[in-house]
């Protein structure tokens, strides 16, 4: 079952406890200056924004079918069948194709570092893995965040629509958006206050570039065999003429 | 051979020049880092070294697929005298794109990863297997004019033999890694500006790879007989103007439908900050090198030509730069300009390709005799060193 996570906007009370675990979970430092940082970046994998006391996380989505891992030559980043999309850096050759490709601008890169690396939220892997929740999940002292199976946090999401209209805004954010994403979001009002893009494709984004790639498998025997065949046809004019001079060459030698 | 004296001249001291400033740029990428070095950062993590070093000097190499393919595949016989030059000059080419490549890769020595850790459904992958394989090709395409320096006639014979299929090889190669380098934007939909993002990306850069291949090929040669004091064949040069004018043709009017089905076409005259790129692109790259090739004065004449195919050349950089600077910069919220330590590094690579070419030229048989049968990849034929004017000179 995938696991994902539901923030519910109008929930939060904006405490950046949830900055505060996943610092420490990932061993990142965490002072007041940072927590004053309303963005991500190579040393703060989730923000939570505030506009006019209307609260917004940010933080990696998780994607379904996340474009990341589909444009990573080396395989670094993995979707893994729990949810989270992970990074190995021993893998990486510092491409940054994931950073271009990314609809959300979510993995950084440590630009100041010799041997430097992407940075992102990886859902706490390492906790899932061992049937347990994020950090941000586990500390949220509203619920705001909530860890779970996604398929059960969908149902929940509409059903808080559903039950209290005039609360939310009507759209659940990662439900539908390139594909789907394993982190959703409820707020009470549009997301693109927050500046996320309301014109996402609602088509998973690896499947752009794969209609192209999965062709050339088909393509390399025809276009070859095309060429070759060109070759042929147009050098024949030249074999029989080389054959002819040899016959010559023969009768003059056997005389 | 004789040893040239060394003179110092005009060029060799702008080459000077731009050497210690590449240099001095190398140690802060290298000791510093990216941080240090570029004006990249995470909104904008790929800048001028893929916008030109990898993107453009690919599509500059692609002389070499496209003229081995005239001569060896279609067997256009009278364009062989510049198919080696054509081959050095995409042979480098790759070569420098490769070292371009270690700059711009954070972690440079993690390159041969795409060997063993294969992602098939990533168009990096396929690119980087396709260079590599490329790059080979090339070097192998490259060697009979090495063999035949140092009479290494065993080698010589094996590479003969194989060379028609190294040449199917190379060019079913570039097809797919030219057309890649498209491919790799058709995952940002929502990123890459409308003028650019189009399903056919992978279309408009291969036929403009070719477009290119053929321009630089008459750059190449012009330049050439510039400085190697060589004759200018300008039959063949014609020829391939006459090539120039059907890609761009039929590029221009892909362009315009493309533009026109997507629904585009009207913000075309919408002034703005990517039209105004746009308009450089499209006048630089299709309509002012097809007025100028459809008029027959300017396309018997060498200089009309050479003009020609310049315009074309510095209209398809500019399309390389907008798709991947200007096209991406609104969607990213950022403005995006090389720091000077990109350019000097950039300038370093160009002007190392200037100066191999120069090198190998002087040195080895790069330009057939005039007047002598000319010697082709795949003939076999006993043939007298090219005695090219001193470089420089």
């Amino acid at each position: 079952m995938s696991k994902g996570l539901l923030y519910d906007a109008t929930m939060c009370i904006g405490c950046k406890q949830c900055e505060q675990a996943c610092a420490t979970e990932n061993g990142l430092p965490y002072d007041d200056s940072v927590a004053s940082q309303e963005f991500t970046s190579a040393h703060k994998y989730t923000a939570v924004l505030n506009r006019q006391d209307k609260f917004m996380r940010k933080l990696c989505m998780h994607c379904e079918d996340p474009a990341c891992a589909s444009v990573c030559p080396v395989g670094a980043l993995k979707k893994t069948s729990l949810g989270p999309v992970t990074y190995d850096k021993s893998r990486c050759m510092g491409c940054r194709y994931c950073m271009a490709a990314c609809p959300f601008g979510v993995p950084k890169y440590e630009w100041e570092r010799a041997i430097p690396g992407v940075r992102k939220c990886i859902l706490c892997a390492n906790r899932v893995a061992r049937g347990g929740q994020t950090a941000c999940a586990e500390i949220c002292p509203t619920g705001a965040t909530k860890f779970g199976d996604r398929d059960e946090l969908l149902e929940e999401a509409r059903k808080r629509i559903h039950d209290h209209p005039g609360a939310y805004f009507a759209h659940i954010f990662g439900e539908t958006e390139v594909g789907g994403t394993s982190v959703l979001l409820l707020s009470s009002v549009g997301f693109g206050a927050f500046g996320f893009r309301n014109d996402l494709t609602e088509r998973a984004l690896p499947r752009y570039t794969y209609q192209v790639l999965s062709r050339i498998p088909d393509f390399v025997p025809l276009f070859g065999t095309l060429l070759g065949g060109v070759y042929w046809i147009t050098h024949r004019r030249q074999e029989v003429a080389a054959a002819e001079a040899e016959e010559e060459n023969e009768k003059g030698d056997a005389r | 051979m004789s040893i040239p004296k060394f003179r110092f001249t005009f060029w060799k001291a702008i080459f000077a020049v731009i050497m210690v400033a590449g240099i001095y740029g190398t140690y802060i990428r290298f000791f510093r880092g990216l941080g240090a070095s570029t004006n990249l950062s995470d909104q904008f993590p790929w800048g001028l070294w893929i916008g030109f070093d990898v993107m453009c000097g690919v599509m500059l190499a692609a002389g070499g697929f496209t003229l081995t393919a005239l001569v060896e595949i279609f067997n256009i016989e009278r364009l062989h005298s510049i198919v080696r030059p054509t081959i050095l000059t995409a042979f480098l080419g790759y070569l420098l794109v490769c070292a371009a490549l270690m700059y711009d890769l954070g972690l440079p020595w993690n390159i041969w990863h795409p060997l063993i850790m294969r992602n098939p459904h990533s168009v990096m992958f396929e690119v980087a297997y396709c260079v590599m394989l490329y790059t080979t090709v090339l070097a192998l395409e490259f060697s009979p004019i090495v063999l035949e320096h140092f009479n290494l006639q065993k080698p010589l014979q094996i590479v003969r033999r194989l060379m028609i299929v190294l040449v199917i090889f190379g060019v079913l190669l570039s097809t797919l890694h030219q057309s890649s380098l498209g491919t790799l934007y058709l995952i940002m939909p929502n990123k890459l500006h409308p003028f650019w993002y189009s399903p056919l990306l992978p279309v408009f850069f291969f036929l403009s790879a070719i477009a290119v291949g053929l321009a630089m090929t008459i750059f190449e040669s012009s330049m050439s007989s510039r400085y190697f004091g060589r004759e200018l064949e300008v039959p063949i040069l014609r020829d391939l103007g006459r090539g120039l004018v059907v890609v761009l043709a039929l590029y221009g009017i892909l362009k315009f439908e493309d533009l026109l089905h997507r629904g585009v076409l009207k913000q075309v005259l919408v002034p703005g900050y990517e039209q105004r790129f746009f308009l450089v692109e499209i006048v630089l790259s299709v309509l002012a090198p097809l007025a100028l090739l459809m008029v027959p004065r300017v396309r018997d004449s060498a200089q009309g030509l050479y003009l020609a195919a310049v315009l074309t050349l510095l209209g398809f950089v500019t399309n390389r730069l907008n798709v991947t600077i200007t096209g991406v910069e609104n969607a990213v919220g950022a403005r995006y300009a090389p720091k000077w330590t990109e350019v000097v590094i950039t300038g370093m690579f160009v002007a190392l390709g200037f100066a191999f070419f120069g090198l190998v030229a002087k040195y080895l048989p790069i330009f057939p005799e005039s007047k002598v049968p000319l010697p082709g990849l795949g003939r076999v034929e006993t043939r007298e060193l090219a005695v090219p004017a001193n470089v420089g000179d």
